[in-house]
């Protein structure tokens, strides 16, 4: 019989005995790695479990949106973080989308100053790290503006260490500040390559029709060009989406208490590292996952609807 | 033999400056008065940086702490060894460039790059046992390098680790098999939708809770591990780009030369997917370079942690702006120049093919 002799040679045998060997591989390393964090888990005396999330936290928060104070629970404690976290994410958003668009323009714009002060804006500030930034904006410029009742007034805004008021009179914490203010430049100068990628794809024909209609450059851009180039822009201003979402979780770098800083302070009183981890690792999937799927969404709409 | 001047048109260079300045500047009165504005705000910003950097700027915490910055607390007897490192590396990026141009120039090409492939791991043994001494040199801890030093170290280490990793895990990606491909995809997806912090964290503290005998594993080795776990699944994401552009007739004629599947990978596809994802993994490596700072936040003592803890010193108090300035810098030059060799690399690439 041909099929006992050619086992070896048989693709439907090697197909399944690749997969078994992948299974096993990686649940013994699983196990291995398990097995190895019970048993160390044991000596240190920690019994897993979420129930400590229900002892009293004791450690003051700078500023929450919800009551608070240290009486409550570790579960409140990091409620507060994470409100605080999708906070600075909602903000930067759109005010990484406002300087990223403006930049991006900006960059392909008539006038040379424009342009090149642009170009200066994105190479300078996409080369340099997000955190190494955050410090400069907490440490060299947040607290070294004046005090607060001497406030540096400006198209009413009124800056100082103690924080922004902006004109409607909400004040913003010189920590939520400087996190907001880094996290969006940075992130605007990728958005700023994206748009002006995008609108660099679209036809320079369209450009011409819409002179020819005697659109002004104003009406131009916003009726025609950008319509079509957001189908380049959208998929990639995902990722950028994404990665500020990730990165505020460098907001302990500025002392603002984000999710990932109460979590660490609460890692630091309790020394649950497994549960924290799951915690951590679950909140910020799932805050990747609403954004992937709204912007999917929105992608659906503007993409191209062809006969 | 003199050349004859073209004719000149009848602009003079004055008038082709004012055309100059008409088109870029002046074209309309909303650029002019965009411009004025924009040169009085350069102006006053300008000037007034200047002169903080020369009247009240103290570049002292900079000069003094030149050597922190650059190799931390490497001793200085022992500084010939990174001296060496360097020129070993220098050594090595000359040879395989001129080997890249003679190839080029004699169009030849084919020959194999088994010196290089022998040479380089060859180098990196030597590297390491140049930077961390024992056999014969005096042992350097890695709790005394820091600096520009560690940020080097660690983000070359942990992308030559990460990168077998990387291709391992976007061929199972890739891969017909349900199973493999879910495991890879898995992987990839999970690490792709935590930050960095976590996965830093993870590795600090977990690392040796899941390892037998709670070892103490060094903390530089542990960031680079975090970091290796990090990069594999962005590597495998640039790495399966560039193999998705591999038309399927290349696999088809491997296939019909009689390759079996890995010598297929080997010899056909990897070579081509990998000089086309080349770009995106200097891109890759640049990000990788940015994000060492965040292991400031745990502790280590590379680029951005060690501004930090000349910062603490009493005497260099408040100098924020002259340090982070500085540390920006650095990091700036290191990053812009890759990114230009990433640009150039990949217009070669395409003019290529």
């Amino acid at each position: 019989m041909v099929r006992t002799a050619s086992l070896w040679r048989n693709v439907k045998f090697w197909r399944f005995a690749g997969q078994a060997i992948a299974v096993i591989v990686v649940v013994a390393l699983i196990g291995f790695l398990g097995a190895n964090l019970n048993r160390n888990l044991a000596q240190l005396g920690i019994r897993p479990g979420f129930g400590f999330l229900q002892s009293q936290a004791g450690f003051a928060i700078g500023e929450s949106l919800i009551p608070y104070s240290p009486s409550d629970s570790y579960s409140r404690a990091l409620l507060v973080g994470l409100l605080n976290s999708l906070l600075v994410i909602g903000w930067g958003l759109v005010v990484a989308t406002g300087i990223g668009i403006t930049a991006g323009i900006a960059r392909l714009s008539s006038n040379w100053l424009v342009r090149n002060l642009a170009l200066v804006y994105v190479e300078v500030l996409r080369n340099t790290p997000l955190l190494l930034q955050l410090f400069f904006w907490y440490f060299a410029v947040f607290l070294t503006l004046p005090k607060p009742d001497n406030p540096i007034r400006w198209l009413g805004f009124s800056l100082s260490n103690g924080g922004v008021t902006l004109p409607g009179g909400l004040l913003l914490s010189t920590e939520f500040s400087s996190l907001l203010l880094g996290l969006s430049i940075y992130t605007g100068t990728f958005i700023a390559e994206i748009v002006r990628g995008g609108i660099e794809s679209v036809p320079k024909g369209q450009w011409e029709a819409g002179r020819s209609l005697g659109l002004k450059p104003g009406q131009l851009m916003r009726l025609i060009i950008f319509p079509q180039a957001l189908r380049a822009i959208i998929p990639p201003l995902g990722n950028q989406y994404l990665n500020l979402a990730k990165n505020s979780s460098l907001a302990i770098a500025v002392g603002f208490p984000d999710l990932y800083a109460v979590a660490s302070t609460t890692f630091n009183q309790t020394g649950r590292a497994v549960e924290i981890m799951i915690l951590i690792s679950l909140t910020y999937l799932t805050i990747s996952l609403v954004i992937s799927l709204l912007l999917n969404l929105y992608n659906r709409r503007v993409q191209l609807v062809e006969r | 033999m003199t050349v004859k001047p073209l004719p000149q048109p009848p602009s003079s260079r004055l008038t082709q400056t004012r055309i100059w300045l008409h088109r870029n500047l002046f074209n309309g009165w909303f650029n002019s008065l965009l411009t004025i504005a924009l040169l009085a705000l350069i102006g006053s910003v300008g000037v007034n940086f200047m002169r903080w950097v020369f009247t009240q700027a103290q570049w002292a915490v900079v000069t003094t702490n030149l050597r922190l910055f650059l190799v931390g607390r490497y001793p200085v007897d022992q500084v010939w060894r990174l001296w060496t490192v360097l020129a070993i590396v220098l050594a090595l990026a000359g040879y395989s460039g001129w080997r890249s141009q003679r190839k080029k120039a004699s169009a030849v090409g084919g020959s194999s790059n088994a010196q290089l492939l022998v040479a380089v791991p060859i180098a990196l043994l030597v590297i390491f046992w140049l930077l961390g001494g024992g056999v014969g040199l005096a042992r350097v801890p890695t709790n005394l390098w820091g600096g520009l030093l560690l940020t080097l170290i660690v983000a070359i280490a942990s992308t030559v680790l990460a990168f077998p990793l990387g291709v391992l895990l976007a061929l199972g990606r890739q891969s017909s098999l349900p199973i493999l491909q879910g495991f890879c995809t898995a992987y990839i997806e999970l690490i792709r939708g935590l930050p960095l912090i976590g996965i830093l964290f993870m590795a600090q503290v977990m690392l040796p809770l899941v390892l037998p005998g709670q070892p103490n594993i060094d903390r530089v080795v542990r960031a680079i591990a975090g970091l290796v776990l990090f990069n594999a699944a962005y590597q495998a994401e640039n790495v399966r780009g560039g193999l998705q552009s591999i038309p399927k007739g290349q696999t088809e004629a491997a296939r019909a030369l009689g390759l079996n599947l890995p010598l297929t990978l080997a010899l056909v596809v990897l070579p081509q997917a990998l000089r086309i994802s080349i770009p995106a993994i200097v891109g890759q490596f640049i990000s990788l370079f940015k994000d060492t700072s965040l292991l400031a936040l745990f502790a280590l003592l590379e680029l951005t942690g060690m501004a930090r803890s000349i910062l603490a010193q009493p005497q260099f108090l408040g100098r924020y702006a002259e340090v982070y300035l500085f540390v920006g810098l650095l990091y700036w030059v290191f990053c812009y120049s890759l990114s230009t060799v990433s640009r150039r690399i990949e217009a070669q690439t395409r003019f290529r093919r």
